[in-house]
C-alpha cells in the first residue's frame, strides 16, 4: 500500500490491497458470527428453558464470558494450534481459519448470553400455550428462538461488532501476514507503530463506515420483516 | 425445522472449506522476523523479487527477535531471520537452527529531541548514555526481548551502567516494538535508540532527529537460519532452504543493497556464505 | 401421536391444590363425560381457571388423584385449551394454524387441506397472509380456536374465551364453540358471564371459594338452584 495517499483516496482508486484486507476482515467475522450463532443461540436457549442445581453459576458465567479479553483468547488459541500444541497437527496456525477459531469462541458468549435472557422471558409467556401444544424440548426452543427472532438480531450485531473491532485475537493467531491474514484492525495497528498516524486513522474510519453500514442493513432489514411478520 | 438445520450445516461446511488451509499444495514458507526488516519496508521490496525468481511465497510473522526465536522453538515456523547474535547463537546450541548465515548489517542510532536537553548530540554513545543517565533525561527502552532492545542493554552495560539497578521513572519500558517506542518518543520528546531502517521510515518524527551516529558500537548484524527439520518434520526444509540461499546469493545480497528510501541505503549485505 | 384411547370421562377424585398456605381448591369430586357443552361458573377467584388448567394437565393436583377416560397419564393427546388471551406466534395466522397441525402431528402433504378448511370454519379465509398479532382481538381468540381444533381433539377447554371481546365477536367465537360441540367435541368453559351459560350450556359446575358447590344441568341450575350461593350469585348478589 503506498503510503502518501491518504485511506479515502486508496478506496476511490480502488487500490486492490486495500479490497483485498476489507474483504478479509469481513470473510473472518462474518463467519465467526455465523458459527458463533450455531452454537451460541441454541445453547443460550438450552441455558433458559432448563432448570438445574449448577444453572445461576452457568447464567453468572457465561454473562461473564462476554467481557472475555481478545488478547487472552488468541494467546490460549494459539497455544492449542501451534506446531507444539495438541492441535498442531491440523497446521490452521497464521492462517484466516485460526482468525475465525479464535474470533468464532470469542462472541460465543455475546451471542449466547442476551439470546439466554430473551429466551427466558419469552418462555414465561409462551409456556402455557406450548405445554398445550405438547411441544417437545427442542421443538421449544426453535419456537422461541425464530419467534424472538428480531431481538436476537442486536445479538448478533454486538457479536459481530466485537468481532470486526478486535485486533488481539486476530495479531496473535494470525501473525498480520501481508496479503494473508492482515485485516483491518491488524493494519491499523501496524501503520501505527510505522508512525503512518493519518494513514492509520483514515483506515479507521474505513472501518467505522463499514460496521455502520452493515448495521444500518441489519436494521433495514428488521424493520421490513417486522412489517411483513407483525 | 429440518430445513434450518440443513441451512446451517450448508453454513458451517462453506466456511470450513473456505479457510481450509491449502498449506500441502502451495508453495509458502513461514518466515519469522523482526519488526525492523518489516517496518522499514525492506520485505515490502525483497520479498516480491523472490516470489516472481522461484514461486515461493513467504509469509512474514514480524515479532521481537526474542518473539520471534520462541515462535521458531514453537514449531511455528521455517525458517528465522532476527538480529540478536547472542540470542541466535543460543537458538543454535539448543538444536532448533540448522546453520546461522550472515546477511547484512545496518547500524543503529540514537534519536532525541532537537533541543536535545541532555546535551549528547555528536558525542559518542557511552557517553551519551552516561549523560542521559546522569541527568535521568527521559528514555524510552522497547523492553521486549528484540535484537534492538539487546543491543540496548549490551550498550548500557558496556558504558559501565547496571541499568536495572539505576534506572528510575526516567527509564520508560514499554515492551513493544520500534514504532511504538518511536511514537512514544516523540510524544514525550525522550531519547531512544533505534535501527536506522525503521528511523527513516519512520514518518511521525515529532521534534525527534538523530543525535548519535557512526559509532561503531551501534553495529547490527542480522543473520538468518533455517528452523531444524530434526526437531520438527513439518518445517518445510526444501522450500526455506531455497530461501537462505537466496539471501546469501549474489542476487539476493545485491537486492538487499538495491533498497533504498529517499536514495538512502537501509541494509548492506555482509554474507561470507561460511555460516556457522 | 393420536392417542386410540379416550379423555373421557374426565374424572377428578377428591382434588385439592394448594398454592403455599391457601388451598385453591379443596376436595373437589366431579365427573365430566360427552355431551352438551358444561360451564364452570363461580364469582372472581373461585378457583375456575385452576380447575380448567388441572382439567388439561397442565398442572398436577397437591392431593388427589384427576383420570382421563381411566389413565392418570397426563399425556394431552386429544385435549386442547383456549386461554383468554391467546399468545400469538409471530407469523402469519395461517403458520399459526400450520404450526398447530405439525405439533399434531398431522403429515406435511396433509396441512395445506386442513388449514384451509380451519380458516374456513373460524371465518379467517380472507386474513390467511395476515401476521396474527396484528388481527384484532376477535380474530386472534377465532385463530387460536383454529390452532385447537387443529389437534382433532376430543375435548375442548376454553377460560374465559370472550371476557375481553364486544358482543359482535363473542358471537362470533360462540358459534363455533356451538358448531364444535354439534359436531361431538366435549366443550368445557370457564366462565363468569351468566348470559354466556344460558346461552351454551348444557350443565353447570358452580363452584364457590374453591369448593363445588352446585352441579345440575343448566336450566335446572339457572331457574331453580338448591344451594343459597347458587341463589344469592344468580341474582347478582357478592357471593363472599
Amino acid at each position: 500500500m503506498s503510503d502518501q495517499l491518504s485511506a479515502w483516496q486508496l478506496i476511490l482508486n480502488g487500490d486492490p490491497a486495500l479490497f483485498a484486507i476489507v474483504r478479509l476482515s469481513l470473510a473472518v467475522s462474518l463467519s465467526a458470527v455465523a458459527l458463533a450463532a450455531l452454537i451460541g443461540m441454541p445453547l443460550g436457549a438450552l441455558l433458559g428453558l432448563t432448570r438445574f442445581p449448577a444453572r445461576s453459576v452457568l447464567v453468572v458465567l457465561l454473562n461473564a464470558l462476554m467481557g472475555l479479553p481478545p488478547v487472552v483468547v488468541g494467546l490460549a488459541v494459539y497455544l492449542l494450534l501451534s506446531r507444539s500444541g495438541p492441535l498442531g497437527s491440523f497446521g490452521i496456525l497464521f492462517t484466516p481459519a485460526a482468525m475465525v477459531v479464535a474470533q468464532t469462541i470469542l462472541i460465543v458468549p455475546i451471542i449466547a448470553a442476551p439470546t439466554r435472557q430473551t429466551v427466558e422471558d419469552l418462555w414465561a409467556e409462551y409456556r402455557d400455550e406450548l405445554t398445550a401444544m405438547d411441544v417437545s424440548p427442542v421443538g421449544r426452543m426453535t419456537t422461541l428462538l425464530w419467534d424472538a427472532r428480531f431481538s436476537l438480531v442486536t445479538a448478533l450485531l454486538a457479536g459481530f461488532g466485537r468481532a470486526a473491532a478486535e485486533v488481539g485475537a486476530v495479531m496473535i493467531v494470525g501473525g498480520n501476514i501481508d496479503g494473508f491474514t492482515r485485516t483491518m484492525t491488524t493494519a491499523i495497528a501496524l501503520e501505527t507503530s510505522k508512525g503512518d498516524l493519518p494513514l492509520a486513522m483514515g483506515l479507521g474510519l474505513v472501518l467505522v463506515a463499514i460496521v455502520l453500514a452493515i448495521n444500518a442493513a441489519a436494521w433495514g432489514t428488521r424493520v421490513w420483516s417486522e412489517r411483513q411478520a407483525g | 425445522m429440518s430445513r434450518f438445520s440443513s441451512l446451517a450445516s450448508a453454513v458451517l461446511v462453506a466456511t470450513l472449506v473456505h479457510f481450509a488451509p491449502a498449506s500441502a499444495e502451495e508453495k509458502s514458507i513461514v518466515v519469522a522476523s523482526t519488526t525492523s526488516t518489516q517496518d522499514s519496508g525492506l520485505f515490502g521490496y525483497l520479498l516480491p523479487i523472490f516470489k516472481a525468481r522461484t514461486g515461493i511465497e513467504v509469509k512474514v510473522i514480524a515479532q521481537g527477535t526474542g518473539q520471534a526465536l520462541d515462535t521458531a522453538r514453537r514449531g511455528d515456523a521455517d525458517v528465522v531471520f532476527v538480529h540478536a547474535r547472542a540470542q541466535e547463537e543460543k537458538f543454535l546450541a539448543e538444536g532448533f537452527g540448522v546453520k546461522r548465515f550472515d546477511v547484512m548489517y545496518n547500524d543503529f542510532v540514537l534519536i532525541g529531541p532537537k533541543a536535545d536537553p541532555a546535551g549528547v548530540k555528536g558525542k559518542d554513545i557511552e557517553t551519551a548514555l552516561k549523560t542521559i543517565q546522569a541527568k535521568a533525561a527521559p528514555f524510552i527502552s522497547r523492553g521486549d526481548r528484540s535484537g534492538t532492545n539487546s543491543a540496548e542493554l549490551a550498550l548500557w552495560k558496556q558504558s559501565g551502567i547496571d541499568i536495572a539497578a539505576t534506572k528510575g521513572p526516567w527509564y520508560r519500558e514499554i515492551g513493544q516494538g520500534m514504532g511504538a517506542a518511536l511514537n512514544t518518543a516523540a510524544a514525550m520528546n525522550g531519547y531512544t535508540l533505534s535501527d536506522r531502517g525503521t528511523w527513516i521510515s519512520f514518518k511521525n518524527r515529532g521534534d525527534l532527529e538523530i543525535v548519535v551516529e557512526g559509532d561503531r558500537r551501534l553495529f547490527n548484524q542480522y543473520g538468518v537460519m533455517l528452523v531444524n527439520p530434526a526437531k520438527y518434520p513439518t518445517v518445510k526444509k526444501e522450500l526455506g532452504q531455497t530461501f537462505v540461499d537466496w539471501l546469501i546469493s549474489p542476487e539476493g545480497q545485491s537486492v538487499i543493497a538495491g533498497y533504498k528510501i529517499d536514495g538512502q541505503q537501509l541494509f548492506f549485505p555482509d554474507a561470507e556464505k561460511k555460516g556457522t | 401421536m393420536r392417542a386410540p384411547a379416550s379423555d373421557l370421562p374426565l374424572v377428578l377424585d377428591n382434588v385439592s391444590l394448594q398454592a403455599g398456605s391457601t388451598t385453591m381448591l379443596d376436595r373437589v369430586s366431579l365427573e365430566i363425560g360427552p355431551g352438551t357443552p358444561t360451564l364452570i361458573v363461580g364469582p372472581n377467584g373461585a378457583g375456575k381457571t385452576r380447575l380448567l388448567r388441572l382439567c388439561m394437565g397442565l398442572d398436577a393436583p397437591s392431593a388427589g388423584r384427576i383420570t382421563w377416560g381411566g389413565r392418570a397419564d397426563r399425556a394431552m393427546a386429544r385435549r386442547a385449551i383456549l386461554f383468554q388471551r391467546p399468545v400469538m406466534l409471530r407469523r402469519t395466522a395461517s403458520a399459526n394454524v400450520a404450526y398447530a397441525l405439525a405439533q399434531a402431528g398431522v403429515p406435511h402433504r396433509e396441512r395445506a387441506a386442513r388449514i384451509t378448511a380451519l380458516l374456513d370454519r373460524v371465518g379467517l379465509s380472507d386474513l390467511a397472509q395476515r401476521p396474527a398479532r396484528r388481527l384484532s382481538g376477535g380474530e386472534q381468540q377465532r385463530l387460536a380456536l383454529a390452532r385447537a381444533l387443529a389437534r382433532d381433539p376430543e375435548i375442548l377447554l376454553l377460560d374465559e374465551p370472550t371476557a375481553n371481546l364486544d358482543p359482535a365477536a363473542t358471537r362470533g367465537v360462540e358459534e363455533i364453540v356451538l358448531s364444535a360441540a354439534r359436531s361431538g367435541i366435549k366443550i368445557v368453559i370457564a366462565s363468569h358471564d351468566l348470559g354466556q351459560v344460558r346461552r351454551l350450556a348444557g350443565d353447570v359446575i358452580f363452584l364457590v371459594r374453591g369448593a363445588l358447590c352446585e352441579r345440575g344441568r343448566a336450566e335446572d341450575f339457572l331457574d331453580h338452584p338448591t344451594t343459597t350461593e347458587a341463589a344469592a350469585f344468580l341474582r347478582g348478589d357478592l357471593v363472599i
